[in-house]
């Protein structure tokens, strides 16, 4: 229905820009140097106004035909079905009655249920084609408004530009939408989380246990909501990732900008940006097939038990990972530095290290801190490669060669599978996400501020 | 350098030891630091290395496939012409597989031959027989795979013996050897203890039906007090009794006392004292009949390794043998294709608008600061977006690649705002001034002049950041794209899976095909994104024009 909704407004949009260049055309008697616009612009301008009006009433008709047509429903239902019903057991009944609608039908639904699933799917017909007829009617109002407008002096052109200025602007705004969205999202979600838990518990807690029980009768844990073990644990594996990832990005910048050759670093330069752009998956995979067990039999051959899923492992996988971040970052803080403050070092006779350690590093450290900060967000949002290599449990502890979990284990495994928004469990996942959220985005606008203020300071 | 200026004489300084040796150590410090760099990035680019030569070992077997070459009798009597989708094709393959171990009997041997053949077998018997219905009554011939064990046994990866005993074992017994009670005595390798010959477990009257076993065992024990009971008892022969029966009754008075009897040890214990290593049939197999089986299959010339089409033609399975990446590919393939539709206009026309129109005011700044922000957002917080607002308030559906899609565009779109922006950049104004000269409208610069120059620029970018989200795998966890689908998707709404969530769900899986399998996968993964980058990367050489 809706591809054939979308097929005849792009034909009849096709249509009418063919219909007002025709127009134009017509009214100038075929000497269209009379125009103050070109044809093109006419049939533009008509086909703005069939197919924008029509597109966005259609979009919103889908947005509000569900919520109302529920409503309907619900208002429709008999008294003595939902009386005395809590908002999950309507939501479910809803859900029955949709699928019974859709020819899902399982075991014997009765007669109310029946009537409601007829009337849905009614409702549902008298939708569809109303928006059909609806959508229709706007862009042949639209063709006939705009249709007439058009004479040899006016101005199509204008029309057109103008429409495009708002799409523009508009394309532009997603940005902040998104934000928005974000922001809004986690926030609502989050607050209901706290309505439930309290935030004290959850920030100061020592016990993360989110696993509730379902049922009456089924044994779990009690479902605690101690978030304290889960940030040490995305702590502890990012500073593993940082420990391998520091050293080694900044060595190889300083190789590359300082002692290779151009045609070294042309080459090196692209193969270390690879590890960059190779999918975290792939990552997480690597850390599940190679590394993890090569530590465990090392561990095992020095007399030392690596647990599998070990924080080691992980954090040494991520590290690899973000070596490019460090080391472009580093690279483009010492490139930075003033050729005058290397000659001047030279002149006094350092050596090359020594103009590197006593002069370049010191003047690069802002852009260098900037890169680190950078990776270390970067570390902490990082999903695929710790929900594959590192644990499920939360543990509170230091010790590296033990298995921890993170911010981001637990939102992937509190949301995967079946979902309802209306338990503790699934809203904790949205609280570890608004707060990974402001972590990482502090971390990137401090990031980001230190870079700028050091460019600054050079140029 | 600071030790030269306290030099009194300067002059005496230079040139002389203490200044030599000064000199030398700034040398060695300068190239210590030229080494750690270039070990620095030798290490970098050797995990690199590891890491590809390692999905490489892993993945490059799921590129063939083992099959046997099986002659199936498709008897009329059992295909109805008419029907032919509903005959027993379990049967009918069972029985043509079973037909080439005419020596197998007993129900149990049968049954672990039928385990050598994929249980899916049976399906492409069918399809075939539905799409040629004329051979139904005539003898063919199929290549049909082999179930995953076989398949990695045929390949290698997995070897038909394994060592008997675990490391733990063996280590025990190594202790046993080093108190020098290990021996080798008739050819047997026996070992000394300390046996009492309990009145209560051994009457004087019936040496013969003693309990010599429990005696041995417990004598046997006193090496390992310091473990478990039960753990020593493997290590001794099941006939260990008899040495000490034939002890006792070479010599009866001994019961009630404590002898030193020599008892032979497990066949397994006796080929590592004689330096040998104990075999023992991997336990993925059922039994070394099986394995018998499989191996007079592939003398007889019937096992072959095709190229494993099926990787591409199918799609998920819960057998490894028969997994395949169709749906995942056709999955990846809408999800970008939405993102694409997405965000690559949207993304021209808010960079367009950004570089070329917009005022500098508060909106503006706000938008620009939004997008560096966004493009370092956690993708997992984009599929909490995604989960809440295109699922949750929407009420799309899940695991749909249109969602995919909306969710990945959001991440794309900064990638290519700023792409398009520096393309837009780079054009020259001798372009827009000369257009605007001849009395073009701002827009009509854009469109008609500046545009089609930044494009090879814009695609570049375009492409780089479609090749990011097609890794991307977090976001489309949230929305339900690692769902189990055996189907690829007909339509943008269909839940389908894409090919990073089917490498995580198959990086899942216990079965050990999977891992083949999974390695596999990603060497198509990062096959498409070498093709995508070297695409960018071939537009930007080819098109983009230096001015």
């Amino acid at each position: 229905m809706l591809t054939i909704v979308f097929i005849t407004l792009l034909a009849i949009t096709a249509a009418s820009y063919a219909m007002g260049r025709r127009r134009a055309f017509a009214v100038v008697h075929g000497a269209p140097e009379n125009l103050h616009s070109r044809p093109v612009y006419h049939g533009a301008f008509v086909a703005a106004w069939v197919g924008i009006p029509a597109c966005l009433l259609v979009v919103a008709w889908l947005a509000l035909q569900g919520p109302i047509i529920e409503a309907l429903l619900v208002d429709s239902l008999p008294e003595q079905k939902i009386k005395g019903l809590a908002p999950g057991q309507l939501d479910l009944l809803v859900a029955e009655i949709k699928s019974v609608a859709a020819g899902n039908i399982f075991g014997q639904p009765d007669a109310a249920v029946r009537e409601a699933a007829a009337r849905y799917n009614g409702w549902q017909d008298i939708a569809q084609w109303s928006m059909f007829t609806c959508a229709i009617a706007a862009a042949l109002l639209g063709l006939a408004l705009t249709r007439r407008r058009i004479s040899a002096t006016f101005r199509a052109r204008h029309g057109v530009e103008r429409v495009m200025n708002i799409i523009m602007i508009a394309c532009s705004l997603i940005a902040i939408l998104t934000t928005l969205g974000i922001v809004v999202s986690l926030l609502v979600e989050a607050l209901r989380f706290f309505d439930r838990v309290p935030w004290t518990e959850f920030f100061f807690g020592l016990n993360w246990e989110p696993q509730i029980p379902i049922r009456e009768d089924q044994v779990t844990a009690g479902g605690a909501f101690g978030a304290i073990p889960v940030f040490t644990g995305t702590l502890l594996i990012a500073g593993i990732a940082l420990l391998v990832a520091v050293p080694t990005g900044l060595y190889s910048a300083v190789y590359l900008t300082e002692y290779a050759n151009p045609r070294v670093r042309a080459i090196i330069k692209p193969i270390l940006e690879i590890l960059a752009g190779i999918p975290t998956v792939v990552y997480g995979f690597f850390a599940v097939l190679t590394v993890a067990p090569a530590m465990r039999s090392f561990g095992e051959t020095i007399g030392m038990d690596i647990a599998p899923n070990s924080a080691l492992a992980a954090g040494a996988v991520m590290g690899i990972m973000i070596i490019p971040f460090v080391s472009s970052f580093s690279d483009d803080a010492i490139n930075a530095v003033p050729h005058s403050m290397r000659e001047g070092s030279y002149g006094l006779g350092a050596t090359k290290g020594e103009t590197i350690k006593n002069v370049l590093l010191p003047a690069a450290l802002p852009g260098i801190m900037g890169g680190i900060l950078l990776a270390a967000s970067r570390a902490i949002g990082e999903t695929m490669i710790v929900v594959m290599a590192a644990g499920l449990i939360a543990r509170l502890t230091a010790n590296p060669f033990e298995a921890v979990t993170t911010v981001t284990v637990q939102i992937v495994t509190l949301l995967i599978g079946d979902t309802e928004f209306d338990n503790p469990k699934t809203l904790a996942a949205f609280a570890l996400g608004l707060v990974l959220f402001v972590v990482t985005l502090g971390l990137n606008v401090v990031a980001l501020r230190i870079v700028q203020k050091y460019r600054e300071k050079y140029e | 350098m600071s030790d030269i200026a306290s030099t009194k004489d300067t002059a005496q300084y230079w040139g002389s030891d203490a200044h030599k040796r000064m000199v030398a150590r700034r040398h060695a410090a300068d190239k210590r630091l030229q080494f750690y760099g270039m070990a620095a990035i030798g290490l970098a680019i050797l995990l690199l290395g590891i890491l590809v030569a390692s999905l490489v070992r892993t993945g490059y077997v799921s590129f063939i496939q083992t099959k046997v070459n099986l002659e199936i009798p498709l008897e009329s009597s059992r295909i109805d012409a008419t029907k032919p989708q509903a005959a027993n094709y379990r049967v009918i393959v069972r029985n043509a597989f079973r037909a080439l171990f005419p020596e197998v009997k007993g129900n149990r041997n049968l049954r672990n031959i039928d385990k050598i053949l994929s249980s899916e077998a049976r399906f492409i018997v069918r399809d075939y027989v539905v799409a040629n219905p004329d051979m139904i009554g005539k003898m063919v011939t199929l290549d049909l795979p082999l179930s995953d064990p076989f398949d990695q046994l045929h390949k290698g990866v997995i070897p038909s013996q394994v060592e008997a005993l675990t490391k733990r074992e063996i280590g025990l017994f190594r202790g046993l050897v080093s108190r020098n009670v290990v021996s080798i005595q008739d050819g047997r390798t026996v070992v000394q203890i300390d046996a009492f010959v309990d009145p209560k477990k051994v009457l004087p009257d019936n040496l013969a039906f003693g309990d010599y076993g429990s005696i041995v065992k417990e004598g046997f024990r006193s090496y390992f007090l310091r473990r478990g009971a039960d753990t020593s008892d493997s290590l001794l022969a099941p006939d260990a009794g008899d040495a000490l029966k034939a002890y006792v009754e070479a010599n009866p008075d001994a019961i009630g006392k404590t002898v030193q009897v020599k008892v032979p040890l497990a066949s397994d214990y006796d080929a590592i004292f004689k330096g040998e290593v104990p075999m023992a049939t991997n336990p993925r197999f059922a039994s070394a009949e099986q394995v018998a089986a499989f191996n007079s299959l592939e003398i007889r010339g019937l096992i072959s390794t095709p190229f494993n089409w099926e990787l591409f033609v199918n799609s998920d399975s819960r057998f490894p043998e028969q997994a395949g990446l169709a749906g995942a590919i056709v999955g990846s393939f809408y999800t970008l294709l939405v993102c694409f539709l997405i965000s690559f206009p949207m993304g021209i026309a808010a960079a367009i608008y950004l570089e070329e129109f917009a005022p500098t005011n508060r909106l503006t700044d706000l938008i620009e600061v939004n997008i560096n922000n966004l493009a370092a957002v956690p993708s997992v917080v984009f599929g909490l977006l995604g989960l809440a607002v295109f699922l949750g308030f929407f009420g799309l559906p899940r695991s749909a690649p249109l969602v995919g899609g909306m969710v990945l565009s959001l991440m794309t779109l900064p990638t290519i705002i700023i792409a398009t922006r520096a393309a837009l950049k780079a054009v020259p104004p001798s372009i827009r001034e000369a257009a605007l000269g001849v009395g073009a409208s701002k827009h009509q610069v854009i469109l008609h002049h500046v545009l089609p120059f930044a494009m090879p620029g814009i695609l570049t970018g375009t492409i780089i950041g479609l090749a990011q989200a097609l890794g991307e795998t977090a976001p489309l966890l949230l929305i339900g794209m690692n769902a189990f689908i055996t189907s690829a998707p007909g339509g943008v709404l269909e839940p389908a899976t894409a090919l990073p969530t089917q490498i995580f769900s198959w990086a899942d899986s216990p079965e050990r095909g999977f891992v083949s399998r999974t390695s596999a996968a990603i060497l198509v993964l990062l096959g498409f994104l070498v093709a995508m980058n070297a695409i960018a990367i071939f537009l930007r050489q080819r098109f983009e024009l230096k001015w």
